[in-house]
């Protein structure tokens, strides 16, 4: 727990090695999450291959404007979530908690559009079990979702603890683990919208 | 505000690939639209981990972390389709 001077007491004396091991962490999850997501990645190729005609079909379906916002709103949201990092490595607790506001903004947008197309998709009769196609889509789409829900349930958190003064340009692991996760999860959708809404 | 131009760059590079990639999907190029997409896509994934996830500056150690789990992924993609391919 933190102390009056904001310094904060960990399992590790070295607060440098604190820092590393908490890095390899974070890396080490994501890898289960690279592990997890390949393998719906896996099943799309294997799907797409046998079905190409379904694919081309189904995907004139999804709202193509519609996701490309979304792609642009998880960018942005990745740009605000790196400014805050910098903001904070430099001391500037006030800079870390707007950015933390603007990051929480974009994920409910993309969130709010998601449910918007979703509901779209509800209305015109497609549900996960339409076919294949459909069953990935919100198969992957919904798993994304979930982390992006997360990733914003962290970073309310982050903004709670930001307010109580915890970070400073000495301590901002969380902050900094938080970010690297966030940017994955922006990296996922990189790939996610192109796979569905312009090749499908 | 030095710290801060290179993720607004990374950021702006993000924008106008994304915007190239739309624009591209309502050309038709028969089987090229699924290349060019996916290898922009992974042009933006490898921007973003490089600058944004910083593992520009990250030890070799945090390489190795971050490589692993991908060499994996392509050894499950490569069997099964090695093997979904030709049945």
């Amino acid at each position: 727990m933190p102390d009056e001077g904001g310094k904060v007491e960990t399992a590790h004396a070295d607060a440098g090695l604190a820092y590393e091991s908490s890095k390899l962490g974070i890396w080490i999850f994501l890898g289960t999450e690279v592990l997890l997501f390949g393998g719906l990645f896996l099943a799309y190729a294997v799907f797409r291959i046998k079905y190409p005609e379904l694919f081309h079909r189904d995907h004139l379906e999804l709202n193509r404007t519609l996701g490309t916002v979304n792609t642009v709103v998880l960018i942005c949201s990745s740009l605000s979530v790196a400014a805050g990092i910098t903001a904070i490595r430099n001391g500037k607790a006030d800079v870390l908690k707007k950015s933390l506001v603007v990051t929480l903004l974009l994920g409910a947008t993309f969130l709010a559009i998601k449910y918007f197309e979703w509901s779209e998709d509800f209305a015109h009769g497609i549900y996960p079990g339409t076919d294949v196609f459909f069953s990935l889509y919100f198969m992957m789409a919904g798993v994304h979702g979930f982390h992006v829900l997360c990733g914003l349930l962290v970073m309310a958190w982050l903004l709670v603890q930001a307010g109580r003064g915890r970070f400073s340009a000495e301590y901002s692991t969380p902050v900094e683990l938080t970010g690297i996760y966030w940017h994955f999860v922006d990296l996922v959708w990189i790939y996610l919208y192109p796979m569905f809404y312009l090749i499908g | 505000m030095k710290d801060y131009q290179i993720y607004v760059s990374v950021w702006a590079a993000l924008l106008v690939l994304t915007l190239v990639t739309w624009q591209v999907s309502y050309i038709d190029l028969g089987l090229a639209n699924a290349a060019v997409a996916l290898v922009i896509a992974s042009f933006k994934a490898s921007l973003v981990a490089l600058f944004f996830m910083h593992l520009r500056q990250e030890s070799r150690l945090v390489w190795g972390f971050a490589v692993f789990p991908l060499v994996i992924l392509s050894l499950i993609i490569f069997g099964t389709l090695s093997d979904t391919l030709f049945r």
